[in-house]
């Protein structure tokens, strides 16, 4: 159903590293569900409109106007590693 | 002290509103219970003494509340069970949560879940799982797991919990209370941590409807701060209805006898003679494609929650690992370690449905199914006022039990799901005991009754009648009959 390969395309994708175990597992986790999800492919639902959203609205909108927002040190309150007023994250290519 | 554990929440309510019932009394017999959990189902308890109160309410005059860990609130630890959060403290406070302090609701606590409402069983949590006040060696349900059973062991008055594909009214099922899950809009979904958010809706888990309907009283309306809140117009009233007379209440004829438990079958059917008792109508209605309910929900599902949970990458809030390597090394090191088994399946399930090749096949299929659901009850409406299944098709079932097969586990949503995916109002009520199919002492089976959209007064009202009716009132040992 789904190959070793497309395991670990998708989990790059995801942003997650999986060990050697987690791969094997889901490897057959996920070909067991899907093979049950499957199901659904084969229904001919030609012309059917795609339900995104249950509730029939339509532009909600609101005056455009400032208020008031959270202030620059609660915002940064709960970050692992905040530095000069800012989110500090490590650089995107390694040194 | 147990006379006043013993009140409903309206009981207490109107009792505290007369001035016969002092509410510091009151709130601190709660808390004095609340702090005896020994199911595992508190995650946070605001233990500060009355003058210490994380979460300060001007004027009580409401019974004091238990509050699913999902629902931000400011300054007060919000895991939504995952590690990737522990230690988090949202600067702000949930619309649920602050419609419930306005209300004069004091907050008893944060309760255990299922990691990011993912789970049917409690287990998924990453600070252990939620113990069945029934039978401690059985799950209470999930993913409002922590929510249920503080109800049902007398821990709480009433609490709040989160429905995305069932996860208020399968623990109420498997715990012996009421579970309602709103039309989606009714109650605001600010500052309730995303799971699907085209499904996701707060909702009450109580002893009685009365109390369900006083809490969805508080909770319902329309907030500017989420565009998709609409509420209830004209409020929610206590329902007062004694007969079913005039209404028609619809059974799937789709419901295979194969898919629930024999016990289960056995208080369906007494369940509906009861309502026949009562006046009401019992007819077969059709819902074709609910059987591909499942199939939909854990594309769509997974899938939004892929997109949601991409917020989780240890730069604004929660936890960070690895973070001496470069950018991307830190992200998948901490998303690594700080997910959960259930939800990296989730994530990966749902990605991999909304990547290039594949969305059209699942994800957009998925989707035209969601619209031949909304259909097929629209259609029932038509014929009937209510659509009427059993909650599970099994009562609580053993820790452990589901634990290594996922779609197991996922199947046990089969009639809650439909539900969900039609954004309609349902509610479960305890209907009766029946023993587990492998035996052993009996355990509670809940009704699930669902209405049209935004028919909740009346889905109340009728779930009320049938609920003096059947009269449930059992208890779990040692909490007394």
């Amino acid at each position: 159903m789904i190959e070793r390969e497309q395991v670990l395309h998708v989990a790059r994708l995801a942003r997650l590293r999986l060990s050697e175990d987690e791969v094997e597992t889901m490897v057959g986790e996920l070909s067991g569900i899907l093979e049950h999800v499957d199901r659904i492919g084969n229904l001919d639902l030609e012309g059917v409109e795609p339900t995104s959203h249950v509730v029939a609205l339509e532009n909600v909108l609101r005056a455009d106007e400032p208020r008031p927002s959270l202030p620059r040190d609660v915002a940064l309150g709960q970050a692992p590693e905040p530095e000069d007023g800012a989110f500090r994250a490590p650089s995107p290519q390694a040194e | 002290m147990t006379d006043l554990l013993a009140l409903t929440a309206l009981e207490a309510h109107e009792a505290m509103v007369a001035g016969d019932l002092g509410a510091a009394e009151y709130t601190a017999a709660w808390r004095e219970a609340a702090a005896g959990d020994e199911l595992n189902a508190y995650l946070w308890l605001d233990e500060g003494g009355e003058e210490g109160r994380a979460i300060a309410v001007e004027r009580d005059c409401v019974a004091p509340i238990a509050v699913k860990d999902i629902f931000c609130t400011e300054g007060v630890p919000t895991t939504a069970g995952s590690k990737i959060l522990e230690g988090y403290r949202p600067p702000y406070t949930s619309t649920a949560v602050r419609k419930l302090i306005e209300a004069g609701a004091p907050v008893l606590g944060k309760t255990n879940m299922d990691e990011f409402a993912m789970g049917s069983s409690n287990e998924n949590s990453a600070y252990g799982p939620v113990l069945n006040p029934w039978d401690r060696g059985r799950v209470p349900g999930g993913s409002s797991g922590g929510s249920a059973a503080v109800v049902a062991g007398g821990l709480a008055p009433w609490a709040i919990g989160t429905d995305t594909g069932g996860s208020i009214r399968q623990p109420a099922a498997f715990c012996g209370i009421v579970g309602l899950k709103p039309t989606y809009g009714a109650i605001s979904r600010y500052g309730m941590i995303a799971f699907a958010s085209s499904l996701d809706q707060c909702g009450p888990l109580t002893r009685t409807v009365s109390d369900a309907a006083l809490l969805l009283g508080i909770l319902q309306g329309r907030d500017p701060c989420d565009s998709t809140s609409v509420g209830l117009e004209g409020g929610v009233s206590l329902p007062d209805r004694e007969d079913l007379s005039g209404l028609r209440f619809g059974v799937p004829v789709e419901l295979g006898r194969d898919e629930y438990d024999s016990g289960v079958r056995a208080v369906f059917e007494q369940t509906l003679k009861k309502i026949e008792d009562l006046g009401g109508e019992i007819a077969e209605v059709s819902l074709p494609s609910s059987e591909h309910g499942i199939s939909a929900y854990y594309v769509i599902a997974p899938a939004e929650a892929s997109s949601n949970l991409a917020r989780y990458d240890g730069v604004r809030y929660g936890m960070r690992a690895g973070g001496d390597g470069d950018l991307i090394e830190m992200y998948e090191t901490t998303r690594s370690e700080g997910f959960g088994a259930e939800v990296k399946r989730r994530i990966m399930l749902g990605t991999y449905a909304l990547s290039s090749g594949y969305y059209e096949a699942y994800y957009g299929q998925a989707q035209k199914v969601r619209t031949r659901i909304a259909e097929d009850f629209k259609g029932a409406f038509d014929q009937v006022d209510f659509v009427v299944t059993p909650t599970a098709p099994s009562v609580a079932f053993e820790l452990g039990e589901k634990t290594d097969d996922p779609l197991a586990m996922y199947l046990n949503d089969f009639f809650t799901v439909p539900m969900s995916l039609a954004g309609i109002p349902a509610i479960s009520i305890p209907a009766g005991l029946a023993a587990p199919e492998g035996g052993g002492p009996e355990l509670p089976v809940g009704f699930q009754i669902a209405a049209p959209a935004f028919a909740e007064q009346p889905l109340l009202d009728a779930a009320y009648a049938l609920e003096q009716r059947i009269g449930f009132d059992a208890r779990p040992e040692g909490l007394g009959g």
